[in-house]
């Protein structure tokens, strides 16, 4: 190999990719390249290093500058000034949004600095099609350690210490999982990692499989250890075309190591990881619906018990966790239970990825340890809101989940804390609200997709939601009545009471939290016919101020169904009988003139 | 044998003739022939030594597994609340508007159809969409014809 002095680390995530990085690394190979530079400087694609909003970011080692927003045609002037002449670029540097100083490494970041990277570790760090990489920063160290000086039963015993939870929602302790998988006798096991992620606004496994596919491999091998199954199996939806392919390659890798196979690393232990793709059904994330469709059935759920680690994939002992899990499974071997449960709170150990968007000004994927507040995700890390308007709310937990409002932005985030604040970790995904957003259509949108996704295998989530969803319409169209919002309360309960999975027993959350929290939303829908925050085209007008119109004409002549009319220069109207809403006027003009009353 | 049935022998020789192996065989299926007929379901079912309503009933539970043919570069626009909140609605107005057809619909000439999707993991970069395995992000209507603009110059 040989011995590079400086590194560059272009994000090839796939947020970066899609904006131009694989031009950046081919600009910066050639330039290095006609200079006679590339012996001392390598170019190297990087998973996401989590600033999606200010992508594609370039990292300078060793001095880690941490370049923002990067051109293809920036890299010139970032080989001529920074590695020649030693000059920082610092129009390429990021602001602080705060007081405008330039900050030169990631660490000086608000951003970065209320991180702890430990599922992320690697992402944005190595170049996850290469093993060596991963094998460099500790990569497979966990497994040799378990296989050479522990016992399954000690492993075990380490990730229960550690206090790990699953990342997938549910937040069932690890350890105590895989002991019950253990227990269970059987002549075949199965580990499953479930990379179905479909909650809206998640998206930590697919950056996580995009960015350090070779952890979860690892953690899997250390699970098939413990538990006794010599097979593995990734179920991941078919809508993450990029982490298959780096999964396929990862495998493909760990197998030429002898890190999987009949005899991994010698040690007389065998281990294989298949791939099992979705095909576009969000209950196949409900681990008895993921297991039917990986025998090949309709991805229904099924009543639990039997769970599956006692009877599951072909009705074998299987122990299911998540992505993220896995992920954190091969630190707490190298740095023990006790570094891990020092990290978060008294019953929710270590961290947690959550994927900011919305109304935020820093989108993207962060990591905080658990009883971090929601105000420091939202304002030092999230960088506040959009535009500098009022936040109303987040919500998490996806379409089982709820909204957390002002009155929650102190508490401390942990599994716990959130299900009594009326919402639940879930997976992590993190939508943030404005002023200018409606609950009752946030509400209504979550059932849209519920009704969507719902197999129709029990009557309260086939029909009940749809009954629901029904009066939501009802209501932003300005039609519902109060007996509709009892109505509403009334119904969720018994949809959550009676559905047969998980997916139809928290449907109505955010309906339920969404009239705890912003009951004077709905009431203003019902008793008022307003929509508050002015979105429900069905209570809402547009109006011409006739102060503002100068007669330019630009709305009538984008109205697209003659709406608009008046004289050349003089203040125009809109007729509401044919107006549909669309909102074109509003964008196309140019004085602020259209109004939504 | 005709071509269909040669693809789905191969393909259960490939991933075996269990239960556990149809939707590999599926998905193989929609890979090569863009959609699964009503001939290949049976073809399968006979395959498989399964009843073709037992294939029926698996692949219509899943929204990926066509059963109508599909054109060459199938756009699926996520349709979930973050795009939804960014202005989805208004890049699937130009898609509609630059190709003729409605959600559902295939252009005639074969080379596009036109689907929703849930929640592609790219909410941070809303709205997004997927022609086939590549994945567009933060789409505003100029941006999606342009996109379209490059495919249409493809071999259809
Ligand atoms: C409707 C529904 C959807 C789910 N979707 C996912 C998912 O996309 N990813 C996931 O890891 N778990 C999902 N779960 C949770 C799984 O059933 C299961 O609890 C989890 O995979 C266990 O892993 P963990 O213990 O590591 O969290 C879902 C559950 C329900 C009820
Ligand atoms: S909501 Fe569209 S990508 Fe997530």
């Amino acid at each position: 190999m040989t011995a590079y002095n400086t590194h560059i680390l272009v994000c090839g995530g796939t947020g970066c990719k899609a904006s131009e990085s694989e031009l950046i690394k081919l600009n910066f190979k050639n330039q290095l390249a006609e200079l006679g530079l590339d012996d001392d400087v390598q170019v190297i694609h990087t998973g996401c290093f989590g600033f999606c909003e200010k992508g594609p970011i370039v990292k300078i080692q060793p001095d880690n500058t941490f370049y923002v927003t990067v051109r293809p045609e920036d890299t010139k002037e970032i080989i001529e000034e920074h590695l020649i002449k030693g000059r920082k670029v610092e129009r390429l540097l990021y602001k602080n949004p705060k007081t405008q100083e330039q900050v030169t490494e990631s660490k000086n970041m608000d951003f970065y600095k209320k991180q702890v990277r430990v599922a992320l570790r690697n992402c944005g760090f190595i170049n996850p099609e290469n093993i060596e990489e991963y094998i460099g920063n500790d990569g497979y160290s966990a497994l040799g350690k378990c296989l050479e000086e522990y016992s399954p039963e000690e492993t075990i015993q380490v990730i229960k210490d550690s206090g790990l939870r699953g990342r997938g929602g549910g937040g069932f302790p690890t350890g105590l999982k895989w002991e019950i998988t253990r227990k269970v006798q059987a002549d075949q096991k199965y580990v499953v990692c479930n990379a179905d992620e479909g909650d809206p606004g998640a998206f930590m496994d697919r950056s996580i499989l995009e960015g350090d596919p070779h952890s979860v491999i690892e953690a899997m091998a250390i699970c098939g250890y413990c538990i006794g199954a010599s097979k593995g199996l990734v179920y991941i939806r078919a809508e993450y075309p990029l982490a298959i392919q780096r999964l396929k390659t990862a495998l493909a890798q760990a197998r030429e190591y002898g890190l999987l196979g009949e005899n991994v690393l010698g040690s007389g232990f065998g281990f294989e990881i298949e791939i099992r793709y979705g095909a576009g059904a969000f209950v196949c994330g409900e681990e008895t619906a993921l297991i039917h469709s990986m025998e090949g059935k309709r991805g229904e759920p099924t009543f639990k018990p039997p769970f599956p680690s006692e009877s599951g994939y072909m009705g074998k002992p299987t122990n299911v966790n998540n992505v993220e899990t896995f992920a954190n499974i091969p630190p707490i071997i190298n740095k023990g239970a006790a570094w891990f449960s020092s990290i978060g709170t008294e019953k929710s150990k270590g961290t947690k990825v959550f994927a900011l968007a919305g109304k935020i000004n820093n989108v993207g994927l962060i990591e905080v340890p658990m009883g971090t507040t929601l105000r420091e995700v939202i304002y030092d890390i999230g960088g506040g809101i959009k535009d500098g308007k009022k936040f109303k709310a987040v919500q998490t937990g996806g379409p089982s989940g709820g909204c957390l409002t002002t009155a929650f932005l102190d508490t401390p985030i942990d599994y716990d804390n959130l299900l009594a604040a009326g919402s639940m970790m879930g997976s992590g995904g993190m939508i943030v609200m404005d002023e200018d957003d409606c609950m009752v259509s946030i509400a209504k949108f979550y059932l849209e997709f519920t009704l969507d996704e719902s197999c129709g295998k029990c009557t309260p989530c086939r029909i009940g939601n749809k009954r629901l969803h029904e009066i939501l319409v009802k209501i932003t169209e300005g039609k519902g009545t109060r007996e509709d919002i009892d109505k509403l309360r009334m119904l969720s309960q018994v949809i959550k009471d009676t559905s047969l999975c998980g997916l139809g027993q928290t449907s109505p959350n955010p309906v339920l939290s969404t009239l705890d929290n912003f009951l004077h939303e709905y009431e203003a829908h019902v008793d008022s016919k307003k929509c508050p925050a002015g979105q429900c085209k069905a209570l809402m007008q547009y109006v011409i101020d006739d102060e503002k119109c100068t007669g330019c004409t630009l709305c009538f002549r984008n109205c697209p169904v003659g709406a608009i009319s008046g004289e050349k220069r003089s203040p125009h109207y809109i007729d509401q009988t044919l107006c549909i809403k669309c909102g074109v006027c509003f964008e196309k003009c140019k004085f602020d003139a259209i109004k939504i009353v | 044998m005709n071509p269909v049935q040669d693809l789905i022998k191969s393909l259960a020789d490939k991933h075996g003739k269990n239960r556990e192996n149809l939707l590999p065989i599926l998905q193989g299926v929609v890979e090569q022939e863009k959609y699964l007929s009503e001939y290949s379901m049976i073809e399968i079912a006979r395959e498989l030594d399964l009843p073709a309503a037992e294939v029926f009933g698996t692949a219509t539970f899943y929204s990926f597994l066509e059963h109508k043919k599909m054109g060459k570069y199938i756009i699926r626009v996520c349709k979930t609340i973050t795009c939804s909140m960014k202005g989805k609605n208004q890049i699937l107005h130009a898609i509609e508007d630059m190709l003729k057809v409605s959600i559902g619909e295939t252009t005639p000439d074969g080379k596009f159809s036109l689907m929703q999707t849930n929640c592609l993991g790219w909410c941070h970069k809303a709205p997004a969409m997927l022609i086939n395995n590549d994945i567009y992000t933060e789409l505003t209507p100029e941006k999606v014809r342009e996109i379209l603009g490059e495919y249409m110059k493809r071999e259809s």
